[in-house]
C-alpha cells in the first residue's frame, strides 16, 4: 500500500494503492468537484498479445464483454449504468484494453459490480458471437473508406516487420472471418484474471468505502498463473521503406512514420518537446487530448507545410507505449499540390530540424504549452483516473504526478540530439495515398 | 440520484453596447474556457457565394487591425493556447482554454479577432486552397455525403438548411476580400454577441474585462438569416450516391422535425432518446446491432433549432445490408409511431437524461457551451435547475403523440451513399 502525493493540478491530492489478495490492483483518488465518480477496469492485454490467426481477438473480446454476465442479463449491461445517467465505453489499442463508466457517485456500487462481473463472468453466446462478428467487420471497413486511416494501417504495417504492433487492432479480415467462439474464449479466461488489471476510481468517494465495496466485489475472483509472454524486439530498420496506397479519391495523402521510443525510454520526454515544436503540442493523455486542437500554427511543419498553401492539415502524433512504436507526421495535400511537393517540402523542414536542431526559444514554448495542456487534459475525473490507469498497465503510475517534472528537466540538447538520432532516412517509412483518377463532383441517381 | 440543488448560478451582465456576458466560476482547474458566439452561420450565405460564412470562420483569426495572422498566432500558442474558430448553420464560435494568468490577454486578442479581423489578401489564397479541399474529402467521405444529400431532399436546394455548410468548390473560388469584409460588417455586431466564461475566476472580474475589450465596439443593425418556411413533405424521397471505392455504405434517413420553442420539444426529446440514443442506439440500435449485427454505428439524433430542424437516422452497413438495414429502420420507425413508447422506456429515458446533467456539465468547457445554448434559446439561467422537471412532466401519451408527429416511413428521406447501386434488379 502507498501514497503519494501529486503536483498541482486537479489532480493534486493523493492517490491511495493496493493490492487485493487476488493481485487486483486499486488505484483511488478523491476528487470533490463534483457529485461524481469514474471506474476504469484496465487489462494488462492489447493487439501487441495476438499471433497470426486471431489478430484483432483483443478488440472483439472487448466488444464481448459488453454481450451480459452470469448475473447481468444481455439487454442491461448498458441500461444498469445508463439509469444513473451515466456514461460507459471501452477500448483496446496496443497495449492495453479498458472499460469506463463515470456516474453519478451513488452509482459507484453498480460500477464495480459491473466490472467484477465483466472480469469473471461474461458470456460468450455463440449466436452473439456470431452476430459481433458482422458489427465488426463493418466498423473495419467503415474505417477503411477513410483514405488516412487505410494509409496509417498500411504504413504501420511496413514499419515493422517482427513486432505485432505491425496489425491492426481490428485485425485482418481472413481473421475476423474465421475466428471462432472458442477463440474468443480462450483468450478472454487467459487475460481476465485480477492479478493482470488495474481498477482505478476517482471521484466524489471515500477511498475506505471505496476498498471496502472494490474487496466485496473483486475478493471472490481468483486469481490464475498468467503464462509468460514472448515478444520479437524490431530489428533496427536498415532502409528507408516506402509504401503507395493508389484508388479512386478525391484527395492525396502522405505519412512519414519514425521508430520512436517507448515510453520508459530517456528520449520519450525529449521527443515529445521536438513533436510539439514540429506540430504543436497534443498533450500526453490518449482520451483527452484529441478533444482539442493543438496550437500549431506557429509549429514549424505548419509553417512550412500549410502556411505556404502546401498542405491543408499537418499532425503530429507520439503516444506513450510499452514497446518502441511510432512518431507519425501526417498531411493533407492541398487540392491541385502534387504529393511529390508535399513530401519534398516536408522532409526538407525535418532535414533542417535533425541537422541543425531547433532554437531554445521553440523548445521553451513548446514547454509551456505541454505544461498547459497537462492542466487542460485533467479537467474531468474520466481524464485523471484514464491517465492513473493507462500508465500503470504500460509502466507505472507514479510516472503521471512525474511528467510535468520529466518536461522542465528536458533540454535544447536533448532535443536536438533526439532529433539528429530519429529523424533519419534509415529510421522512416513514407506512406502515400494517390488518388487514382478524379472523382467528379457527384450526383444521386 | 445525485442532482446539483444550487444549480450553476451564473452571471449575466449587458454591455451597454448589446453583448452579452454570461460568467461562471468553478475550481476545477487553475484555467478558464472563454467561448464567444457571434449568431450568424452558414444559413446566412448569399445564394450567390456558398461557403461565405465559413470561409469567413477560417479567416476570422488571420489578423486583426493591431495583430498579423503570425503576432496573433504566437502570442496564444506561447501560452499553450489553441483558438478553434467552429462553425454552425446559425453561428459562428470562438473557443479556448487557457491558464488563469493568461485570461486577460487571451480575451483581448479573442475580442480583436472577431470586432477587428482584416482578412489580409495574403492569408484568402492559402485559407481558400484548405477549404476546397475540404469539400473535396467531404465529396469522397459516404457519411458526409449522405448526410448532406439528406438534408437537400428535406429542404430543397435552394434553402439555406438544404445546401452544404462548406459551400461548393465554384463558390470558393468566388469568395474575395471584399465579400468577407461586407459579410462581416452586416452580419456580426455587438447585439448578436455572446461571451461565456467559465473557470477560475470571479464573475465580476470577468464583466469587467468583457467591459474594457468589448465595451468600445460600436454597436450597429445586425442583418438575420433569411430563413425561408418549409413545406410539409407528404411522400418518400430517396436518393442512392453510388461510391464504388467505399468499403461500406453510409444510410441517412429523416425527417423535418420541430423547433426548439416548440411545446413539444421534450416529448421529441424524449422519443429521440428511446429511438435512437438511449443504451447505444436506442431501439435502432437494438435492432440493427445488437440483434442483426449489421452496423457498427447506428443512431438518430434531433436536431430543433430556430426553425425545425432535422431529425436524422444514421448507420453505417455493407453494401448487401442495405435493404434489410432500411427495412429494420422503417420498422422501428413506424413501431414507435403506432404504439409509443413502453412505460419502462420513457422511464429509463428520463432517469438517463436527467441523471446526465452533473456529467455533462463537469467541464468548463462543457459548461460554457451549455450557457451559450441556454442564451440562444432564451432559456433563462436557472435551466439547469428547471430542466428535470421539464423532462419529468412530459407523458407517455405525450412521447406517443410526438413519434405519430414526426416519424413516418412513408415520408421518410432516405440516400444511401457507398459501394451501393440500389435494390438488385
Amino acid at each position: 500500500m502507498a501514497a503519494l502525493a501529486q503536483p498541482s493540478t486537479l489532480s493534486a491530492g493523493v492517490v491511495h494503492e493496493q493490492v487485493l489478495d487476488n493481485g487486483l490492483r486499486l488505484l483511488i483518488q478523491e476528487v470533490h468537484t463534483a457529485p461524481l465518480a469514474t471506474v476504469w477496469c484496465w487489462y494488462r492485454v492489447g493487439s501487441k498479445d495476438e499471433i497470426p490467426g486471431v489478430t484483432g481477438v483483443s478488440h472483439w473480446v472487448e466488444h464481448m464483454n459488453f454481450k451480459g454476465t452470469t448475473n447481468i442479463p444481455r439487454d442491461q449491461v448498458k441500461g444498469l449504468i445508463e439509469r444513473y445517467g451515466g456514461y460507459w465505453n471501452g477500448y483496446t489499442w496496443i497495449d492495453q484494453t479498458t472499460y469506463t463508466e463515470t456516474a453519478t457517485r451513488d452509482a459507484l456500487d453498480h460500477m464495480l459490480f459491473i466490472e467484477a462481473e465483466r472480469m469473471a463472468r461474461s458470456l460468450y453466446d455463440p449466436a452473439d458471437c456470431e452476430s459481433e462478428r458482422t458489427v465488426i467487420i463493418s466498423e473495419l471497413q467503415g474505417g477503411e473508406n477513410d483514405p488516412d486511416q487505410l494509409l496509417d494501417q498500411e504504413v504501420t504495417a511496413t514499419a515493422f516487420r517482427a513486432h505485432p504492433y505491425r496489425h491492426p487492432t481490428i485485425g485482418w479480415i481472413s481473421d475476423l472471418q474465421s475466428m471462432t467462439r472458442d477463440d474468443l474464449y480462450t483468450y478472454y479466461r487467459r487475460y481476465y484474471v485480477p492479478n493482470n488489471a488495474t481498477l482505478v476510481v476517482v471521484g466524489d468517494v471515500d477511498t475506505a468505502d471505496v476498498v471496502r465495496l472494490a474487496a466485496r466485489h473483486f475478493d471472490p475472483i481468483e486469481s490464475r498463473a498468467l503464462s509468460p509472454r514472448l515478444y520479437t524486439t524490431e530489428p533496427e530498420q536498415l532502409g528507408e521503406r516506402r509504401v503507395t496506397v493508389r484508388r479512386e479519391g478525391t484527395t492525396a495523402y502522405l505519412k512519414i512514420a519514425y521508430h520512436a521510443p517507448a515510453v520508459a525510454s530517456d528520449d520519450f520526454f525529449p521527443m515529445l518537446v521536438l513533436d510539439a515544436v514540429l506540430s504543436g503540442a497534443k498533450g500526453i493523455n490518449l482520451w483527452a487530448s484529441f478533444r482539442t486542437p493543438p496550437p500549431q500554427r506557429s509549429a514549424r511543419l505548419y509553417q512550412a507545410l500549410v502556411n505556404t498553401g502546401l498542405a491543408s492539415s499537418v499532425s503530429g502524433g507520439l503516444l506513450p507505449t510499452q514497446h518502441p512504436f511510432l512518431y507519425t507526421i501526417s498531411l493533407t495535400a492541398t487540392e491541385g499540390v502534387t504529393l511529390d511537393r508535399v513530401e519534398e517540402a516536408a522532409l526538407s523542414e525535418i532535414e533542417r530540424v535533425r541537422l541543425h536542431g531547433v532554437t531554445s526559444h521553440e523548445v521553451e514554448k513548446a514547454k509551456r504549452q505541454l505544461r498547459a495542456r497537462l492542466v487542460f487534459e485533467n479537467d474531468s475525473i474520466t481524464n485523471i483516473a484514464h491517465q492513473l490507469g493507462y500508465f500503470e498497465t504500460l509502466a507505472r503510475w507514479t510516472l503521471v504526478p512525474s511528467i510535468a517534472g520529466q518536461l522542465d528537466a528536458v533540454t535544447l540538447d536533448q532535443v536536438s540530439a533526439v532529433a539528429a538520432a530519429r529523424l533519419t532516412a534509415t529510421n522512416r517509412t513514407i506512406g502515400r495515398f494517390e488518388p487514382s483518377d478524379a472523382v467528379p463532383g457527384r450526383q444521386g441517381i | 440520484m445525485s442532482v446539483a440543488v444550487a444549480g450553476l448560478g451564473p452571471v449575466r451582465h449587458v454591455v451597454a453596447n448589446g453583448v452579452r456576458v454570461i460568467a461562471k466560476a468553478t475550481g476545477v482547474t487553475p484555467a478558464v474556457t472563454i467561448h464567444v458566439s457571434a449568431h450568424v452561420g452558414s444559413a446566412a450565405d448569399p445564394p450567390s457565394l456558398p461557403g461565405l460564412a465559413y470561409f469567413l470562420s477560417r479567416m476570422i483569426d488571420r489578423g486583426t487591425q493591431s495583430m498579423t495572422a503570425d503576432a496573433v498566432a504566437e502570442t496564444l500558442e506561447g501560452r499553450g493556447v489553441s483558438l478553434a474558430a467552429s462553425l454552425t448553420r446559425h453561428t459562428l464560435s470562438l473557443v479556448c482554454t487557457c491558464l488563469v494568468e493568461d485570461f486577460d490577454d487571451v480575451l483581448r486578442i479573442m475580442a480583436d479577432c472577431l470586432t477587428r479581423p482584416v482578412f489580409p489578401e495574403s492569408e484568402i489564397a492559402t485559407r481558400r486552397g484548405e477549404m476546397i479541399t475540404f469539400i473535396r474529402q467531404d465529396e469522397d467521405n459516404p457519411a458526409s455525403v449522405a448526410m448532406n444529400g439528406l438534408m437537400e431532399l428535406l429542404y430543397g436546394p435552394d434553402h439555406p438548411y438544404g445546401r452544404r455548410p462548406r459551400g461548393t468548390v465554384a463558390g470558393a473560388d468566388q469568395i474575395n476580400r471584399a465579400a468577407l469584409v461586407d459579410f462581416h460588417a452586416r452580419m456580426i455586431g455587438p447585439s448578436s454577441t455572446v461571451v461565456t466564461i467559465v473557470g477560475d475566476v470571479v464573475p465580476a472580474a470577468a464583466v469587467a474585462a468583457c467591459e474594457s475589450v468589448f465595451g468600445d465596439w460600436q454597436p450597429h443593425p445586425v442583418i438575420e438569416a433569411n430563413l425561408p418556411s418549409t413545406s410539409p413533405v407528404l411522400e418518400r424521397r430517396s436518393r442512392i450516391v453510388p461510391m464504388m471505392n467505399k468499403a461500406q455504405a453510409d444510410i441517412a434517413y429523416g425527417f423535418t422535425s420541430i423547433a426548439r420553442a416548440d411545446p413539444d420539444y421534450y416529448a421529441c426529446w424524449l422519443m429521440n432518446n428511446v429511438l435512437g440514443e438511449y443504451s447505444l442506439g436506442g431501439r435502432l440500435g437494438d435492432s440493427i446491432r445488437e440483434r442483426q449485427g449489421m452496423a457498427y454505428y447506428v443512431l438518430s439524433s434531433l436536431d430543433a433549432n430556430v426553425i425545425p430542424g432535422p431529425l436524422a437516422i444514421r448507420a453505417g452497413v455493407a453494401a448487401g445490408n442495405v435493404e434489410r438495414a432500411l427495412a429494420a429502420i422503417d420498422h422501428e420507425v413506424e413501431a414507435l409511431a403506432t404504439d409509443g413508447p413502453t412505460d419502462k422506456e420513457l422511464l429509463e429515458s428520463k432517469q438517463y437524461l436527467i441523471g446526465s446533467l452533473p456529467r455533462t456539465l463537469e467541464t468548463n468547457a462543457s459548461i460554457a457551451g451549455f450557457l451559450q445554448g441556454l442564451e440562444y434559446f432564451g432559456l433563462g439561467l436557472d435551466y439547469d435547475l428547471r430542466l428535470p422537471g421539464l423532462l419529468q412532466s412530459v407523458s407517455r401519451d405525450q412521447v406517443h403523440a410526438a413519434a405519430r408527429r414526426l416519424l413516418d416511413p412513408a415520408r421518410a428521406a432516405v440516400v444511401v451513399a457507398g459501394p451501393y447501386a440500389g435494390p438488385a434488379a
